[in-house]
């Protein structure tokens, strides 16, 4: 009984300015409903980038953005005006990596949240403010009445983020774009955050968008994920599939840094190079000055992508050779 | 928040004092002898003993002080040396009509100068940005009695529309808020105005364009806020700041200009420094530096008790 709720085919994201930047080459992606996703990458893959377009939240001057994006049967990129504000909040919210900075600090959380809800409900004050606290309590907020009167500098970070969990929510987005929500607090705090949305994702059975460089993280929340290089996705497939058989070089030289740190909640640094500056669109494969198995193949044309199983794909010169001898590519090699 | 309240309060007490022995000491730092300035000068020095006795400067410093305090706190700030009325009385009327030219002058350049620079930080780095930016340092940097020179010479003289000196037909006692006088205060309220517009207009365009690249802007679009939602948060987040710019310029407003009141002969606090300094008259100079250091203090009192009620960062309690 799949149902797909998103649709994102052929995305592409240019910032010009001082320097252009193709941030989003070709991406497409597709979601159903109820499912979490995780998108997997480096620092500046275009990961934030993605889920800004998805929201058209793209300073518009300086961006030229095409492909198309389908959402619920909504056309996001023929969006605009009152249509495009009705849709984002309502159909597809988001949560950002820091709360203190994402929240209002002279309004209170609850005018924050009342504020969002008679927006799209058209709800009154006492109304609005009863979802808000409502809210409050599914986030687990303990003494919800009195922080429904604080300001975010008197709350915690851990508090915020489910301050601004709450917000997100209370319109009952059929979409929730998570970018890096716990990347900001302690460990313990990420933890409770972490479970706290995939209780509420099951609750209220949409869809997430997560974003992280935490390959631990991405396994605890995750139905899919998908792992991003250079503006475009390079391998995707559940999450059992990405872990215990990885394709793409990129993929298994995050993992095994991940491994050999072999311990949860260590960052992607440990490939060594650093990713391409995207100041052109890229004509062949992107990962090919840091690949330990390039070929003359790989710096001639963009590598094909090939299917494996369903909802599967790399896009890699090597994925078919991959599919069949998947052991030959040596792990701790990759990751040299 | 009433502990916060309180303790503004009591802050006033030290500053006011240190203020009024600032200016009691005045008189006496001052090269020469205040009253040499009045004497005549083949006076005997039995003459001048008795000047100086009648004024009380035989005394030691530290009685002088408190007598002058407690004359002071039951309104009596000694007689003017040079027409010989009562300081205070010379001082509320100057005072009242300052008030009535600051007024008028907070009026013009605050609405304008926030409706300006809200309006340059909301088009950063438009022509409309680059017009208002070069409008407000024109304002902040030209000598604002040439300023009103040349208004005089455009709206008095060669168009004859505008009365160029005095506060109107009442003269300096009998201000009204009707078109007879308010044509005379708008040459020295444009003037006056020009310099807290430039200043206000330049803090709330860099307040306005750095609340709207902060993240919470973005966060505001992303929950479906429209244009008209997310300025409403914007004004309340610069509030605070333009607000304590707007009570220190308010406060400089309500000292009075020396050079413009006296440009367009406006009877009020500058204009009688200047006259106060001029005839050497140091009770009515001590009395008149007195009584507007205090305005200073009450100003940032009144905005220090205002700034918790829009910034709820400010520390309560
Ligand atoms: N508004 C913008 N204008 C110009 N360039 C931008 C803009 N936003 C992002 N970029 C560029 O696009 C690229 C992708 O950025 P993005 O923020 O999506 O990375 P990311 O994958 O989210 O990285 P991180 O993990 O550090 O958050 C980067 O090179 C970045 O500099
Ligand atoms: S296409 Fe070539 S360079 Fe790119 S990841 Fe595959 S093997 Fe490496
Ligand atoms: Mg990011």
């Amino acid at each position: 009984m799949r149902e797909t709720l998103l649709e994102i085919s052929g995305l592409n994201v240019r910032f010009s300015g001082a320097r252009t930047v193709h941030a989003v080459n070709d991406l497409s992606l597709s979601l159903d409903t109820g499912e979490v996703l995780t998108i997997l990458g480096e620092s500046g893959s275009g990961k934030s980038v993605t889920l800004k377009a998805l929201l058209r939240l793209l300073p518009e001057k300086r961006t030229a953005i095409g492909g198309s994006m389908k959402l619920d049967g909504i056309d996001v990129m023929g969006l605009k005006g009152r249509a495009l504000s009705d849709y984002r909040g309502k159909t597809v919210s988001m949560i950002f990596q820091e709360p203190a900075l994402a929240l209002d600090p002279v309004y209170t959380i609850g005018d924050q949240i009342a504020e969002a809800v008679r927006r799209h409900t058209g709800a009154s004050r006492a109304q609005a403010m009863d979802v808000a606290l409502d809210m409050l309590k599914r986030v687990r907020i303990p003494s919800a009445e009195q922080r429904l009167r604080n300001y975010p500098h008197e709350m915690s970070g851990g508090m915020r983020q489910r301050a601004m969990v709450a917000l997100a929510l209370a319109c009952r987005p059929r979409l929730l774009l998570a970018d890096e929500p716990t990347t900001a607090l302690d460990a313990t705090v990420q933890i409770q955050v972490l479970l706290l949305l995939r209780e509420l994702q099951k609750e209220f059975g949409m869809s997430i968008i997560f974003v992280t460089h935490d390959i631990g993280v991405a396994v605890e929340i995750s139905d899919r994920i998908a792992v991003m290089y250079a503006g475009n996705i390079v391998e995707e497939g559940s999450a059992a599939e990405i872990i215990r058989d990885p394709r793409h070089p990129y993929t298994r030289g995050l993992l095994a840094a991940n491994l050999h740190d072999a311990e949860r909640g260590s960052r992607l640094e440990a490939i060594p190079g650093s990713p391409p500056p995207l100041a052109t669109k890229p004509d062949h494969c992107s990962f090919a000055p840091r690949c330990p198995h390039v070929t003359p193949a790989c710096l001639k044309a963009l590598p094909p992508v090939f299917r494996p199983g369903p909802r599967r794909r790399v896009a890699c010169v090597l994925g078919e050779r991959a599919f069949t001898t998947a052991q030959q590519v040596p792990v701790h090699e990759a990751a040299q | 928040m009433l502990t916060y309240f309180i303790q503004r309060l009591v802050y006033v007490v030290p500053v006011s004092l240190g203020v009024s022995v600032f200016c009691f000491l005045l008189v006496h730092i001052a090269p020469g002898d205040p009253l040499t300035a009045v004497m005549p000068i083949d006076a005997t020095a039995e003459q001048q003993a008795a000047m100086r006795a009648a004024y009380g400067f035989d005394k030691p410093l530290p009685v002088q002080f408190l007598v002058w305090l407690g004359n002071a706190l039951t309104g009596d700030l000694g007689n003017s040396i040079a027409t010989g009325r009562p300081v205070a009385g010379e001082v509320m009327r100057a005072v009242g009509n300052t008030l009535i030219l600051a007024f008028a002058a907070s009026l013009i350049g605050f609405s304008l100068g926030i409706l300006f620079g809200f309006v340059a930080g909301y088009f950063k780095d438009t022509p409309v940005d680059r017009a208002v930016t070069a409008l407000s340092i024109t304002g902040v940097s030209v000598p604002n009695y040439w300023l009103g020179i040349v208004l005089v010479v455009i709206f008095s003289v060669t168009l004859g529309w505008l009365p160029s000196t005095g506060a109107g037909p009442g003269g300096s006692s009998a201000w009204k808020w009707d078109v007879e006088h308010l044509r005379f205060i708008i040459l020295p309220a444009v003037t006056l105005s020009v310099v807290p517009m430039g200043i206000v207009a330049r803090t709330v365009r860099a307040l306005v364009g750095d609340i709207l690249s902060q993240d919470f802007v973005t966060a505001l679009a992303a929950k479906g806020m429209g244009r008209a939602g997310i300025l409403r948060h914007v004004m309340r987040n610069v509030a605070p700041t333009t607000l304590s710019v707007v009570g220190l310029q308010l406060g400089y407003l309500l000292g009075g200009s020396i050079l413009i009141e006296t440009v367009f002969n406006w009877p009020g606090t500058g204009f009688l420094l200047s006259n106060a300094i001029f005839q050497r008259d140091l009770p009515l100079l001590q009395g008149t530096i007195l009584v507007l250091a205090l305005f200073f203090v009450f100003v940032n009192l009144l905005v220090d008790l205002v700034q918790p009620l829009v910034d709820p960062r400010i520390k309560r309690g």
